[in-house]
């Protein structure tokens, strides 16, 4: 295991709710490359709740994008990624709820599917510790109000895989009340899906992108400025939307409303 | 009439037939694949706006029959247990029903697969001497494309259900498991009963409006006069009960109790997995089943029907038990869930992707969940339109929550695209797009399965990030990329990647 750990975070936090706590982040190959400014949002407001902070820098994709297209062989090499990444670690925490289901969810099929027994013990572990980052505020740190500000109208898209595979009720809701000065205003049809579905929007791209106009139109209709979700891949595909219809409405994801503080 | 309405219409259907001939024939052969099929229905804007109205006011009809109802996860838990053990043990229930239906005076037959059960329909049809038969909704006689077959026979089968009245009169195909004409309005079924019912019994009203009372009744009376003269009916079936030998009918018009108790003879088409072990288990499904069906707390009528009865109802009762795939579906693991399902069509009217496409796209009798599952399962998977099916989905999970047998329709349809890629794996294929896509996934294998690889690619995306700097970037006429970038933009890559920030400000080297 190769481990790098944030710095200065470890005078100081004693009375924090992640004071003494090792977490292992996922950042997940979307976030790395596209929206770096999540992974570090969630790093800060991780360490700014006392918690140590660890990126093993084995960690890729949690393997759902050839998962999902029926690719299995493909995605081992992913798995085994994961396993040698986060093994030794109690806590994985990601900004992605969907991704966190493929872990929990796939990878153990995955590990049964290849009939490797080895794998099968070692994501059984991996699989259990790892945690959105609302599940890991709300359950482990015990907080709902992590002392965020943003004064902002914002709406809020419901990521299906959050809400349908990880049940995340009404965790992510309580954290965004307590942001102060911000302002939430209900979102029509807000559990419809909104149609990125990986590569489902590549092989469906009509209809995908239908489905993402549907939900940019309801979006449009709060008058909000910004759409929150707790998974970029699908406010990547609504904020694409958004953007090539000059809406005036920014996708932003949950952490990074989170990290957000009077100070900034 | 609207031009959505003529294209269905006014085909130049030729050679004399006894019944209104449904578009392409009434099969699904030749029909391009899921994606390419749903550009046309998605033009449709009168469909569209029809199938958003119906599909929401189901949804939310369920929810409140849902919440109103305190035991609700006990009796799903139950209904799951129910029809797993009936999975397990299919071959004992089939014969107890057997030796049951029989002992009630029911000629039970069996059918391998959907020309089988065709003949032996016909075969009792033209025994009777008659030229018609009056029909009772069923899926199961259209995945065999039953009424089709008879039509070559020279019987006339007439639906008696309302809605499939007005897609068989409208030369179309239904687009529902449950709600047949759900992409039809009241004012497309007014020109469907007058331009059609004229040319097949009873002229409807020509004052008539489109007010839904006033077409119920056209179609009462147009049904009206089929019901009197006909001698044998045909029906599907919601269950077998295994114990008692009995038929279970459920239906919202009557329609049903009218095919069941006037015609002389019975024929019902029933799939080998509708068997339930007891009388007792109905306590459960007739909970589960109009709750999640229409959002009923009962269905208006529920028929059970234990063989025959001197003077009363069909004198003569035919039970045709039909594999047509369904073992093969028993035989997988994981794909057997779907076995439970008990035709509800909840998982149809919740999915955000059948709202907007309609049933017609995905080129089987099943759409949606349901039918994106279990359609390749019966069929195989020899067909590019079936290999399509599975991808049809967004995997978004609305269908699992309201499943009321709780079938996991992403982990079968995820499985199910495994089995698509192992199968296209093995072939050499000529299609372009299955050989990016196989192309891609080996690329993604490559570079996602080692950090090492990961971070080499990442160079090149940072050197992109530098290049293209803080420019939005729109369409663009690269393949695969077009895809995307036809309908959205990305607003910038960013030139540092988070792994390049966490070295910079928190890794070791610091």
């Amino acid at each position: 295991m190769t481990t790098t750990t944030s710095p200065g975070t470890r005078a100081g936090t004693s009375g924090l709710p992640g004071a003494g706590l090792d977490v292992a982040v996922f950042i997940t190959c979307i976030n790395d490359v596209l929206f770096p400014q999540t992974g570090i949002a969630m790093t800060k407001l991780l360490e700014r709740l006392g918690c140590r902070v660890h990126f093993p820098k084995e960690q890729t994709c949690c393997a759902q994008l050839t998962t999902n297209t029926g690719y299995f062989k493909e995605s081992m090499g992913m798995v085994e990624s994961y396993v040698k990444a986060y093994s030794d670690y109690d806590y994985v925490v990601a900004p992605s709820g969907s991704c966190i289901a493929a872990v929990r969810d796939q990878h153990p099929m995955l590990a049964e599917h290849a009939g490797d027994k080895g794998l099968m013990r070692d994501v059984e572990h991996t699989s259990k510790i790892s945690l959105d980052i609302s599940e890991f505020l709300v359950d482990v740190l015990g907080v709902t109000d992590v002392g965020a500000y943003f004064p902002h109208l914002v709406t809020i898209h419901p990521s299906c895989h959050g809400m349908r595979l990880l049940k995340l009720g009404d965790r992510p809701f309580k954290l965004l009340e307590n942001v102060k000065g911000m302002t939430t205003v209900d979102l029509p049809a807000a559990e419809q899906c909104c149609g990125f579905g990986g590569t489902f929007s590549v092989k469906n791209p009509d209809m995908s992108s239908t489905m993402t106009a549907d939900k940019a139109r309801h979006i449009r209709e709060t008058g909000a400025e910004y759409v929150v979700g707790w998974d970029n891949s699908c406010l990547l595909s609504i904020g694409g939307v958004l953007s090539r219809q000059n809406a005036g409405v920014k996708a932003i994801h949950m952490v990074e409303i989170l990290a957000n503080t009077e100070e900034d | 009439m609207t031009t959505e309405l003529r294209r269905i219409t006014e085909g130049n259907y030729g050679v004399a037939r006894l019944t209104p001939a449904p578009e392409h024939g009434g099969t699904f052969l030749g029909q391009p694949k899921f994606p390419k099929a749903v550009k046309n229905e998605l033009k449709l804007v009168v469909q569209r706006k029809n199938m958003r109205n119906a599909t929401t006011t189901i949804r939310n009809k369920r929810a409140l029959r849902v919440t109103e109802t305190p035991n609700w996860e006990d009796i799903r838990q139950a209904a799951y247990e129910v029809k797993n053990r009936v999975g397990r043990h299919l071959d004992y229930y089939l014969e107890q029903a057997e030796k049951s239906l029989t002992a009630n005076g029911v000629h039970v037959h069996w059918a391998r697969d959907a020309e089988e059960a065709n003949r032996i329909v016909g075969e009792i049809a033209k025994a009777k001497g008659v030229q018609e038969v009056v029909k009772i909704k069923s899926i199961t006689t259209q995945e065999t494309d039953l009424n089709e077959h008879l039509e070559e026979q020279g019987i006339a089968a007439w639906e008696t259900d309302l809605a499939e009245l007005i897609v068989q009169l409208g030369h179309d195909r239904p687009s529902h498991i449950v709600v047949p004409g759900i992409h039809r309005n009241r004012a497309e079924v007014r020109e469907i009963f007058l331009r059609e019912m004229k040319n097949y019994g009873r002229p409807c009203p020509e004052d008539i409006t489109s007010n839904p009372p006033e077409l119920a009744n056209a179609a009462r009376l147009h049904l009206r006069e089929k019901f009197l003269r006909a001698k044998v009916a045909v029906s599907g079936a919601n269950f077998i009960l295994a114990d008692t030998g009995s038929l279970v009918i459920v239906e919202s018009e009557g329609n049903g109790r009218m095919c069941l108790t006037l015609p002389d003879t019975l024929i019902s088409l029933v799939g080998i997995e509708k068997v339930l072990p007891s009388y007792d288990d109905l306590e459960i499904f007739l909970k589960l089943l109009p709750r999640s069906a229409t959002g009923e707390r009962m269905n208006p009528y529920n028929s059970v029907w234990s063989g025959v009865t001197p003077n009363d109802g069909p004198q003569e009762q035919h039970v045709v038990f039909m594999d047509n795939g369904r073992t093969n579906v028993l035989a997988d693991p994981v794909g057997r869930e779907v076995l439970r399902c008990i035709r509800c069509a909840s998982c149809i009217n919740v999915c955000p992707v059948y709202e907007r496409a309609g049933g017609h796209a995905y080129g089987s009798v099943y759409p949606g969940p349901i039918g994106i599952t279990l359609t390749p399962q019966l069929r195989g998977i020899d067909d590019p339109v079936d290999r399509g099916m599975p991808y049809a989905c967004t995997l978004c999970a609305a269908c699992v929550e309201v499943c009321p047998v709780k079938i996991p329709f992403t982990d079968i349809i995820v499985h199910l695209r495994n089995r698509v890629a192992d199968a296209e794996r093995k072939e050499f294929s000529t299609d372009v797009e299955v050989a990016a896509e196989k192309a891609l996934m080996k690329a993604a294998a490559w570079v996602l399965g080692d950090y090492k690889h990961w971070e080499t690619t990442m160079y090149a995306t940072r050197a992109a990030g530098r290049v293209v700097g803080k420019h939005k970037i729109g369409p663009l006429p690269v393949p695969v990329a077009n895809r995307w970038l036809d309908y959205r933009n990305v607003d910038h890559i960013p030139s540092q990647t988070f792994r390049d920030w966490w070295k910079a400000n928190r890794g070791e080297e610091k």
